[in-house]
């Protein structure tokens, strides 16, 4: 059970931090999330 | 392996500050989008003054006045604190006010597309004719100026891009094309800005070293703008245009493109240029962005702070063939991140640093200094996006404990013995790996380094043809002083005196016979 269990998700990812891509694949590991919206972002 | 060596590094920032509200990204779309925005309105309130710029530590670091390990000694925030004895002129470069700097906008424009007012102008050439580097000539360049009347109907009625200087109108880049998207007066505007800061650049690495212009081959630009016109947007080349005005009048160029990772990019190409023997003197050079001053000005607002981002950057470096003396550029201890990489953090750092460090059987520790992404935090913390450099060196330092290389009990004293504290500004490119090369140069000769490694990332999504983004990395080293020669074949004229004595002794045989 993970808190993003059935959940529509959306992901700004960082390019120094934790891109958009990485944090999906996690996301996807949970039951039932949908990923609507998934960018990374370059704050600098 | 006869390497390539890093020779010389220069480095310049310009003070613009009206370019921020009339120039800047973020202030232009705040102007489309929210135009009586309470953001803008504070702006104004929230600029520096010339001299703040100058007093400020990292910009002192960017032009050589003070080292890394010296910024480390500046509490922060440094916004607030002003380093004694600062100066406009470093050992790598200067700190260029903007009315100079329009002045050399002018100098750089080769088409008669900046019009300069009048008064602007005289007080501007005499400011010029007192700098280093600018002769009659090149005040000449300047012209005699324009009534401010004609400058204002270029504006108004002819799309010309303003020029302020302290809120005035003082004068305008023409747009080089009646239609023409790619040569508006906007992108000549960016684009003059590119060449004119990055010939200070270069000027600034000739004649703080003592080099013959002449002597350099090749150059390769690697900003992160684009000239062209609508047939081939981004055709080129701001690299043989700056070569023209630095009077390096042997080189030809290119410009070369990778987002942030375009100068490691270039660095990675000029070593491989020199060490083949194709060219012996490459200069890598690039201007600043105007788009990017300002960039977090709303969070500086917000937290009360002054617009941090209020500086153009530029640099250049001389690769030049093995001198036995400076820092030797391994072509073989190369890292890249391929399209086969993935995005995870440790995909990356893997990719960047740990597979050039295989390649030479060296450990995470072996590299003394890592120069990653050097952002000033002064302006990224509060904006939100925390320390870059510091979070580049911890995700090292744990990829280090991964391999064994490193206890995790050490990974604070890694990042305080093998980082630096970030001192470039946030202009793209400009603080991607390269603002150490300088420092670099003088830690493995003069110092005690032995081993830095330079890293270049660049966020190639932003272009929105592919979803992935780039990186390379180089490993640069002290010079272990044998230089090797290269072993030639013999020569045609030695090939025929050979066969010609061998002849000879033949011949006397038989007749001794």
């Amino acid at each position: 059970m993970s808190i993003l269990d059935n959940k529509k998700v959306i992901i700004i990812g960082d390019r120094d931090g934790i891109p958009g891509p990485a944090i999906e694949e996690c996301v996807k590991t949970a039951q039932g999330t949908e990923v609507v919206f998934s960018s990374t972002e370059c704050f600098v | 392996m006869n390497c390539s060596v890093v020779k010389a590094a220069g480095y310049v920032l310009v003070h613009t500050p009206d370019m921020i509200l009339h120039n800047g990204t973020t202030q232009t779309t705040e102007k489309i989008t929210n135009p009586d925005s309470e953001y803008l309105k504070k702006v104004p309130e929230h600029i520096r003054p010339y001299e703040e710029v100058v007093n400020y530590a990292p910009n002192q670091a960017y032009i050589g006045n003070i080292t890394p390990e010296e910024l480390k000694g500046y509490e922060m925030p440094w916004y607030d604190k002003d380093v004694p004895n600062s100066n406009r002129f470093g050992k790598f470069g200067e700190i260029m006010p903007q009315d100079e700097f329009i002045g050399l906008l002018k100098i750089s424009d080769a088409f008669d597309l900046v019009k300069l007012e009048k008064e602007f102008v005289k007080v501007i050439k005499e400011k010029l004719s007192a700098h280093p580097f600018f002769n009659e000539n090149d005040l000449a360049k300047i012209k005699e100026g324009e009534e401010l009347s004609e400058i204002e109907v270029q504006v108004k009625d002819h799309h010309a891009e303003a020029i302020y200087n302290h809120g005035k109108l003082v004068g305008c880049v023409k747009k080089a094309h009646e239609i023409d998207v790619n040569l508006n007066a906007h992108v000549m505007y960016e684009n003059l800005v590119v060449k004119a800061s990055g010939i200070l650049a270069f000027k600034h690495l000739l004649h703080n070293n003592k080099i013959d212009p002449a002597e350099i081959e090749y150059v390769i630009e690697c900003s992160e703008e684009a000239c062209g016109d609508m047939n081939q947007r981004g055709g080129g080349n701001f690299a043989k245009a700056i070569a023209e005005s630095g009077e390096a009048i042997n080189a030809t160029g290119s410009d070369t493109r990778g987002f942030c990772a375009a100068p490691t990019h270039a660095l990675i190409k000029a070593a491989a240029l020199v060490q083949a023997g194709v060219y012996e003197n490459v200069v890598i050079v690039a201007g600043g962005a105007t788009a990017k001053l300002g960039m977090n000005g709303k969070d500086h607002v917000k937290k009360g702070l002054p617009i941090l981002e209020d500086v153009l950057g530029g640099f250049a470096v001389l690769i030049s063939k093995n001198d036995g003396v400076n820092p030797i550029l391994r072509t073989d201890l190369v890292g890249r991140h391929t399209v086969g990489t993935g995005s995870s953090p440790q995909a990356v750092i893997t990719s960047l640093i740990t597979a050039p460090l295989d390649k030479g059987g060296l450990k995470i520790t072996d590299i003394d200094k890592y120069s990653v992404e050097m952002q000033n935090p002064d302006v990224t913390k509060p904006a939100g996006a925390g320390d870059v450099p510091t979070s580049n060196y911890k995700m090292i330092a744990a990829i280090g404990v991964k391999r064994k290389e490193l206890e995790r009990k050490d990974l604070g004293s890694f990042v305080e013995k093998h980082g630096m504290p970030g001192w470039a500004p946030t202009q793209g490119h400009i603080p991607s790996g390269v603002p150490y090369l300088g420092f670099a140069r003088e830690d493995l000769t003069e110092g005690k380094l032995n081993k830095v490694m330079i890293v270049g990332k660049g966020s190639l999504f932003l272009g929105r043809m592919t979803n992935l983004f780039d990186g390379v990395s180089i490993i640069m080293e002290r010079n272990p002083g044998n230089i090797e020669e290269k072993v030639t074949g013999a020569s045609k004229e030695e090939v025929k005196t050979m066969i010609a004595e061998a002849m000879r002794d033949f011949a006397s045989h038989l007749l001794k016979e």
